[in-house]
């Protein structure tokens, strides 16, 4: 008998700190794999094309809606500051700017993080307690590359599309709020909005949904394949994607933005 | 040995199971297995709950990872296996989950035909179908091609675990808890499935179970568990005519209460 069994191993630290830095560590790992795994012939297209069907078709009405009302409200709201300049003129380039670089990209990363991000937790975790994953396993069926890669690129994949949808959305909104108040044609509305968007906008939302998605997609996907205790690990993986998802992302949105305008 | 019902190949090995340990924490599950499966033959462990029954299939299946010792399946060390190898091997052993562990977002069609679509590109949509109706058939549930895992009974789900085990023709099938929940006469209808499986199919098996019914139905040898080890291996008849301790309760249990 090897003489280790049996004994439960000393921790190096306390118990706490030992399991804080081994979570880290499987998350490392988990991404290690995750990048090994989708490089590696072949794709599981079918499961790819049916995530972006879940991940992006499915969100459009609730990103349609939020990116509309954003757009709507943020222009009624700036217009009262911009009148008493008597810059009214500016409002169709403000809300342009600010909805691509920073609220589109977050609107449509907190509302997948939402919306898809629990669901996969939560899917991820029930196949995980009622032993699908292990059946997949003993099946020689790879449940990482099947589960995880195809959710993982699928969300890095849609988010950066329902995001310029959402910027899109967003600004038709914010142009049937000035059309009703200034009379501004869709062109000439169109026209002054997209003359003050640089090139560096564009490509710091699109590395934003990019990030993002790919936080949403792992965080779901870890706290799905690693769910415990039953039922009550399957509500537990939800709600733990969606919280650290929305606090990574946050965090994520700081550093890019330092880092974009510092090129600027 | 030859059987009068079928061949037990008794120099064939094809699992071995030697000095095995495993541990979750302090807690010793298993405490220095040694265990043979031979070809064609149908080993029921039987057992407490919590003894490590389940376990000891899920370490020769290389779901779990044993602390020492070794476990050679069909003359691989499964521990010793890279992935992929692992993977290849796992086409040739069955595992039927306690819970069945159908796919909830698939019919039964579906659960059938996935293992075999991702293992066998080449295999024609109509094959697909052909064997799906096959194994449907030998599982005798036919009818419940197009419905999904929640419109099945308890028994119909365990035999359609059984059938997408089946569907990859493996050589060895390991059965955790077949009859777990049922009631006597599902119980005798699985039991039967799991003997013409061996009839039909030339599987060796691992019947992991608490039913000395089952046992005694499916069995040639039978290993009795307790405490991470085996207390008695042997025949059905071998095993309980010594009526003592632990296997005088099972036996107690099963058929005098």
């Amino acid at each position: 008998m090897n003489s280790t069994n049996g004994k439960s191993e000393k921790p190096l630290i306390t118990g706490k700190i030992d399991s804080f830095f081994l979570h880290f560590y499987n998350i490392f790992n988990f991404i290690r794999r995750l990048f090994r795994e989708a490089v590696r012939p072949p794709i599981e297209w079918g499961e790819f094309i049916n995530q972006c069907y879940q991940v992006g078709y499915k969100s459009l009405a609730l990103v349609t809606v939020t990116g509309f009302i954003t757009g709507v409200v943020f222009t009624e709201q700036s217009r009262p500051t911009l009148s008493e300049f008597g810059v009214t003129a500016w409002l169709p380039s403000l809300v342009a700017i600010a909805v691509v670089r920073a609220l589109a990209p977050l609107i449509a990363a907190l509302i997948c993080a939402g919306k898809v991000g629990s669901s996969i937790g939560a899917e991820l975790a029930s196949m995980k307690v009622t032993e699908q994953i292990d059946a997949m396993e003993v099946s020689a069926i790879n449940p990482f590359r099947y589960l995880v890669v195809t959710r993982v690129i699928a969300m890095t994949v849609c988010l950066p599309i329902l995001m310029f949808y959402n910027a899109l959305i967003g600004c038709m909104g914010s142009y049937f709020d000035v059309h009703a108040h200034e009379q501004t044609s869709l062109v000439a509305f169109f026209d002054n909005a997209f003359t003050q968007i640089t090139f560096l906008d564009y490509t710091t939302a699109l590395t934003k949904s990019i990030v993002y998605g790919f936080t949403i997609g792992v965080v779901s996907c870890y706290q799905g394949f690693h769910a415990t205790q039953g039922t009550l690990g399957v509500g537990k993986a939800a709600n733990i994607s969606v919280v650290i998802s929305m606090f990574l992302i946050f965090i994520e949105e700081v550093i890019i933005v330092h880092i974009f305008n510092s090129i600027r | 040995m030859t059987d009068s019902k079928h061949h037990i190949f008794k120099e064939n090995e094809v699992i071995r199971i030697r000095d095995l340990y495993k541990s979750f924490g302090d807690k010793h599950v298993l405490t220095g297995i040694d265990l043979d499966l031979y070809q064609g033959e149908n080993l029921a462990v039987l057992g407490r709950s919590g003894t490590g029954k389940s376990v000891l299939i899920k370490i020769i299946i290389g779901l779990l990872q044993q602390d020492s010792g070794t476990v050679t399946v069909l003359g691989e060390d499964v521990n010793s296996l890279s992935y992929p190898d692992l993977r290849a091997l796992r086409l040739k052993v069955g595992f039927s989950f306690q819970s069945s562990a159908l796919y909830d977002s698939m019919t039964v069609r579906e659960n059938l035909a996935f293992p075999l679509k991702r293992n066998n590109k080449s295999m024609s949509r109509g094959q697909i179908e052909k064997t799906v109706s096959i194994v449907l058939d030998a599982i005798g549930l036919p009818e419940t091609i197009d419905q999904y895992p929640a419109e099945l009974s308890g028994g119909q789900k365990k035999r359609i675990g059984i059938g997408r085990t089946l569907i990859l023709r493996p050589e060895i099938m390991l059965y955790d808890e077949p009859t777990s929940g049922l009631d006597p006469i599902t119980s005798t209808e699985l039991n039967n499935l799991i003997v013409s499986v061996r009839e039909r199919f030339n599987t060796s098996s691992i019947v992991i179970t608490h039913d000395l019914t089952c046992a005694k139905t499916v069995a040639d040898r039978v290993a009795v568990m307790d405490d991470g080890n085996f207390i008695a291996i042997g025949t059905f008849d071998e095993v309980f005519s010594a009526q003592k301790g632990l296997v005088k309760s099972f036996y107690d249990y099963n058929f005098i209460q």
